[in-house]
């Protein structure tokens, strides 16, 4: 049981990839790959303020602005010197890893004795649950802003921008610069996992990031399936079945480790796992 | 209104496949008047429209709006005055945003788009009976996707949306050219009524030379990026459709 709890844990964690994808991928239709460098941005970033004895109220905004930067970086470089988007998110990604090497100092920072987000509010003495508590309402929070910002005037216009620039641009409107906010929100929001992740497992590493886009991109294709089957609008459910999304993804790697599969083989797991639910609602529609 | 003062503007320069889209064209559009361009195919009608619009900058020459040198502004800050009405019905409207949230971005045009939320059930009645005006039945369908409406509907859709927030210029590049005839000729009628209700300032490009004729108070001739013929006031209304056709011979 302690080990679905473990799954939740981590998939709750993971609600900021998720939602982080979801924004450039599905709402700026933008493949961005930065995901990978700002996730273990925001691990580094929180591993070197906590062994400085930080504060979390400076943690917290340091964490998202490294990651909003970091986006904004691969937004400038896409929009601005017109460099395909996947190959300034590699660029950018490259950089961070030394730069995240030179944040941490070296390759590994154990957090286990340190005052984290979780040791710092107790609401029960069972870690975990504890854990879980203090996770529900930091996404709960997370989902409430995403959420609220959807639907203000500047969300729709941030929908319109991934939908038709012609048009919103005639609008008035400056895709350029909205594609380079839209990609700060969405590195912001990665850069929180890592956030999570590092105080959540206890230490932060600079290949944390490896092969971590793949989470988002899984979550939101679960919920995609979802959305396009029961043709979804809502801004608020769209989200929470993203989140659920991330959840699932993180369930279905439980699983699979449970049943014996060799830890080594779970990125190829992975790999498989979002093939098949790519690949599946594509195979039905053919067959129709 | 509109001032075009030697404007140009060439693509590919230099390259074996250079076009002169405009070739210094000088154009003085008076405020309330509605301008029809005819011209064939690659006579440069878009490209001076995209000009006025800043979706292109012009190479030399000056634009003005209202006495605004507006020469180097770019497509969005030049929305305070402008609405524009795509060939694509798809281009003009985001098709996956529900019919509500095109018009409430479209009631934003002059304006920032904020973080506050402006969609609420005031505008959403507003929307309603202007949606309602056009009698196809779309006031009840809102929330829904505007990809799922037809093209005809679309563009009627987007013509409303221009005049929902302060438009003085509407660009019409070929408005009906995507759309069955019925819708087409429903279209143009929605257009005309716009443009002398808010007495708006208007460009249309059309290859339709029925509508060159009914519609308009100037008609110009474009042909290899000038102006070669621009007849207005009660000249432009005794053109009949034969003598237009003889243009293009």
């Amino acid at each position: 049981m302690d080990f679905y709890l473990t799954a939740l844990l981590q998939g709750l964690c993971y609600a900021g990839i998720a939602y982080g994808i979801y924004i450039s991928m599905k709402i700026f239709n933008i493949p961005d790959i930065t995901t990978d460098g700002s996730y273990a941005l925001g691990g580094v970033v929180t591993g070197a303020l906590l062994t400085h004895n930080e504060p979390g109220y400076i943690i917290l905004p340091a964490v998202v602005l490294a990651g909003a930067l970091a986006g904004a970086l691969t937004g400038f470089i896409h929009t601005k010197l017109k460099i395909n988007a996947l190959l300034a998110g590699i660029l950018v990604m490259t950089a961070l890893y030394s730069v995240n090497l030179t944040i941490l100092g070296r390759s590994n920072v154990p957090l286990l004795t340190m005052p984290t987000l979780f040791t710092s509010i107790v609401v029960t003495t069972n870690v975990n649950q504890n854990s879980l508590f203090i996770l529900l309402a930091f996404v709960a929070l997370v989902t409430i802003i995403i959420g609220y910002l959807l639907k203000t005037d500047f969300g729709i216009a941030m929908r319109a921008t991934g939908n038709s620039e012609p048009m919103i641009r005639a609008l008035g409107v400056n895709t350029d610069r909205m594609k380079i906010i839209g990609l700060a929100i969405a590195n912001a929001l990665t850069a929180l996992s890592g956030y999570l992740i590092a105080q959540q497992q206890g230490f932060a590493d600079i290949s944390m990031g490896i092969g971590i886009v793949i989470v988002g991109l899984g979550s939101v294709i679960i919920a995609e399936t979802v959305i396009n089957w029961l043709q979804i609008t809502s801004v608020w459910l769209s989200l929470l079945l993203v989140l659920a999304g991330a959840i699932i993804f993180q369930f279905v790697l439980a699983f699979t480790l449970s049943i014996g599969v060799d830890a080594n083989l779970l990125k190829l797991i992975t790999a498989i796992f979002v093939l098949i639910i790519v690949g599946l609602p594509r195979l039905t529609t053919r067959s129709e | 209104m509109i001032n075009l003062e030697n404007v140009s503007k060439t693509f590919n320069t230099g390259k074996p496949n250079q076009v002169n889209a405009v070739e210094g064209v000088s154009l003085q559009i008076n405020s309330g008047e509605f301008v029809v361009i005819v011209g064939a195919n690659g006579s440069g009608k878009t490209t001076l429209l995209n000009l006025v619009a800043g979706n292109t900058l012009s190479q030399g020459g000056k634009i003005l709006i209202e006495n605004t040198d507006v020469t180097r502004l770019p497509e969005y800050d030049r929305t305070k005055w402008i609405a524009r009405i795509f060939q694509n019905p798809l281009l003009g409207t985001a098709s996956e945003l529900s019919i509500i949230d095109n018009f409430r971005l479209a009631a934003l045009r002059t304006r920032r788009k904020g973080l506050s939320i402006g969609k609420n059930d005031a505008f959403k009645e507003q929307v309603r009976q202007k949606v309602a005006s056009l009698r196809m039945g779309l006031e009840n369908k809102l929330e829904q996707p505007i990809g799922t409406l037809s093209g005809g509907q679309r563009q009627a859709l987007t013509l409303l949306m221009s005049v929902m927030d302060e438009c003085k210029i509407l660009l019409l590049d070929e408005p009906t050219a995507a759309l069955d005839p019925k819708s087409a000729v429903n279209v143009m009628a929605i257009a005309d009524n716009l443009i002398k209700e808010n007495n708006l300032t208007a460009v249309l490009i059309t290859h339709n030379l029925r509508d060159a004729i009914n519609y308009g108070t100037r008609v110009i001739q474009m042909s290899e990026g000038k102006v070669i013929r621009d007849i207005a006031g009660e000249e432009k209304a005794k053109i009949n459709q034969n003598e237009l056709f003889s243009w293009f011979d």
